[in-house]
């Protein structure tokens, strides 16, 4: 699905990425977890087309043999084309809109061929009414799946922490997209809005989209993941399956720590 | 308890009272005259008292009122108070299709003037209110339509109605261009850039006389024509007073001119509405609100910023062409910063993004400034009593001053603009 070779990040003397190669499957959830400053959402603007990488390759292959350069590919075409989501460490939702106006938003460039650059929208021609409307039904689908249908006319600013988290992962299911990318969607939830981002995230697992989640909840990690990957210093120390990672001993002195209770005991 | 928020009220109000008597007493109190031994000085206690009163016994009032409380400031207008919003609009186009049958030239004349600044202002609200990119440079754009209707008018000697579409396709042009190089650009470095933009603007027509007769301007710009029919004073036959048979005279062109650009600018108004509520109008929103995210949804945010530009300055385009035909003479002294600037104060007091709430502030700070003029010449006028003379005489000189008040005030009291209320693009509708 999606292959990093030798991929390295400097920024000046600084290197935040060194020669970093794994692989995401198809239809798995696979994490990346490190420590705070390991690289972790260096590597998520890598693939996302934020930075260019300084060196190295990222290659991601759609189900149907499509096959895209994503270090050579412009930032916005990464999502358009390319079909990879993101959603960020600060939420970046568009505060001021609304919730359905969000979702719509993501459905920007389906949306913009039906209605002829905005022309034939403008004129209020009913191909494009039949597209926005189609639209609307993929939001529908979506806020139900969010809980979050209540809310739809709602500024997508006034939601609670937790619904936002989970209508920035909606959003970037709008896009339609083969691999969703999530930096650390857990982060400040409780206990129970996890366990509802657990299930959402699998059910998107699910229904055929691969996930990359970097998370320092191992909670999250251990119970959702399929595949992890370790960064320390911008190197991969360790890569495989959670009971694997839970039992490499590289993993637990770098990170885990010994006797780290809420660490691997999850 | 009572009596000590007295003291305080009273301490309060003599401190205002204080500042008052600090900055009115050379203001007001001192009257410069042309005397016998050359200009002299004449004080006017009195008239500095009266004004100290006042402001001791408006402060007072003002504290004498419950303090609001932030929650209530922050709920916004009430019930009745959005319903009466919501009839505003009807109420203005009917009393804007209607102003001319009152047949005074100096209203229709005036209201002419404030709705090119309608024009402009919702023009700008494209760029700045709904894609969020602040532009200090917009009389560029104005000045291109112009001088594009100018030229070839003089050129080619192409009508008002050929020449308009290409003015604003012109004006377009010149927003792409100024588009490409602020692309990387936010916030207050755009700002600056376009600013720029709109003083290289000017400082080309002054200086490329061969094209643009420099600071000598352009004379004798054709009026614009209804159906072919001119209205020109000599009413032959192909005029329009020739053709309906009637007296040709000055108030018809003027009715005409303002009809025009009645027109105009709702035909903006309706496209800025219409192109809101599409996939575009909302990328330039999600723009405005994060570009980063915009990016991350596969939006080519380098196309959409290009375009509110381009369209931005296209209706700028529009109403400099009608300001061409309206004036029948252009000059670069028409196009100074401080037009950007009235534009983009208009947007801000409206409300960035609201269409009626750009229409008040047109009309407020164009229409008003003006009424604001004549009504203190009236009372200048007509306050014949001795004790106000000397002041009213030179109130039409304060206009300023009380226009600035009221801008703070609506400032203060409303921060995000007089219409702040965003209507969302769409709707769920039921299931």
């Amino acid at each position: 699905m999606l292959a990093a070779a030798g991929l390295t990040m400097r920024f000046g003397g600084l290197t935040a990425v060194a020669d970093l190669s794994f692989e995401a499957r198809a239809g798995e959830i696979t994490a990346v977890i490190g420590p705070n400053g390991a690289g972790k959402t260096t590597v998520f603007n890598c693939i996302t087309g934020f930075y260019k990488p300084s060196e190295g390759r990222i290659a991601l292959t759609h189900p149907n043999g499509a096959r895209f350069a994503l270090d050579r590919m412009q930032g916005h075409r990464i999502a358009s084309r390319a079909r990879v989501a993101r959603t960020f460490q600060n939420i970046r939702l568009f505060a001021g809109m609304t919730v359905l106006e969000n979702l719509l938003v993501a459905q920007h460039n389906a949306l913009m061929g039906a209605s002829g650059f905005s022309l034939l929208a403008v004129l209020g021609t009913g191909r494009y009414r039949a597209a926005e409307a189609q639209g609307r039904e993929k939001a529908r689908h979506w806020l139900d799946r969010i809980g979050l249908i209540d809310r739809a006319d709602a500024p997508a600013g006034e939601l609670p922490y937790g619904a936002q988290r989970r209508l920035e992962v909606a959003r970037a299911m709008c896009i339609d997209p083969v691999m969703l990318c999530l930096d650390e969607p857990a982060a400040g939830l409780n206990p129970r809005e996890t366990d509802v981002l657990n299930n959402l995230l699998l059910g998107i697992r699910d229904d055929g989209c691969s996930l990359l989640l970097i998370e320092h909840d191992m909670g999250v990690v251990m119970r959702i993941s399929d595949h992890i990957v370790v960064l320390d210093h911008g190197k991969k120390i360790a890569d495989g399956s959670p009971a694997e990672i839970r039992a490499d001993p590289a993993v637990i002195a770098a990170y885990l720590g010994e006797g780290d209770e809420d660490g691997v005991a999850a | 308890m009572i009596t000590g928020r007295m003291t305080g009220a009273l301490r309060d109000a003599g401190l205002s009272a204080l500042i008052a008597l600090g900055l009115f007493a050379p203001l007001i109190g001192l009257l410069t005259e042309n005397g016998e031994h050359g200009l002299g000085l004449r004080g006017r206690p009195f008239a500095v008292a009266v004004v100290v009163v006042l402001v001791f016994l408006g402060r007072l009032i003002m504290l004498s009122r419950a303090p609001r409380t932030v929650a209530a400031r922050a709920e916004g207008p009430g019930l009745a108070m959005r319903r009466a919003g919501r009839a505003l609009a009807p109420a203005l186009l009917v009393f804007a299709l209607l102003l001319p049958l009152g047949g005074s030239r100096y209203y229709v004349d005036l209201a002419t003037l404030v709705l090119t600044y309608i024009m402009l202002g919702w023009g700008l609200n494209v760029v700045v209110g709904l894609a969020g990119l602040l532009d200090l440079g917009y009389v560029a754009f104005y000045a291109v339509g112009a001088y594009s209707y100018a030229l070839l008018a003089e050129a080619f000697g192409l009508g008002f109605w050929t020449c308009l579409p290409l003015a604003g396709i012109m004006a377009a042009f010149a927003g792409i261009l100024l588009g490409f190089p602020v692309l990387r650009l936010r916030g207050d470095y755009l700002a600056i850039v376009t600013l720029a933009f709109g003083e290289i603007i000017r400082i080309v027509l002054i200086n490329w006389v061969s094209l643009t007769h420099g600071p000598s301007g352009i004379t004798g710009i054709p009026r614009p024509t209804l159906f072919g029919l001119a209205f020109s004073m000599d009413g032959g036959a192909g005029t329009f007073a020739g053709f309906f048979d009637i007296e040709p005279e000055t108030i018809q062109r003027v009715t005409f001119l303002y009809y025009v650009i009645l027109a105009l600018a709702l035909v903006t108004n309706w496209f800025t509405l219409r192109l809101r509520r599409t996939p575009l109008g909302r990328a330039w929103e999600a723009l405005r609100e994060d570009e980063t995210a915009c990016r991350s949804l596969g939006i080519n945010v380098t196309n959409t910023k290009l375009t509110a530009f381009a369209i931005g300055a296209m209706f700028g385009g529009f109403a400099g062409a009608f300001f061409a035909t309206r004036q029948a003479f252009i000059s670069p002294e028409s196009f100074t910063f401080i037009e950007s600037a009235t534009v983009l104060a208009i947007v801000v007091l409206g409300g960035l993004g609201s269409q009626l709430g750009v229409a008040l502030a047109a009309i407020v700070m164009v229409g008003g400034l003006e009424l604001l003029r004549s009504f203190l010449s009236f009372l200048a006028e007509n306050l014949g009593s001795d004790l106000f003379a000397g002041i009213a005489n030179e109130l039409p000189l304060y206009r300023m001053l009380v226009f600035g008040l009221a801008l703070v005030v609506v400032m203060v009291l409303r921060p995000r603009g007089m219409v702040s209320t965003r209507v969302p693009t769409v709707t769920l509708g039921p299931a």
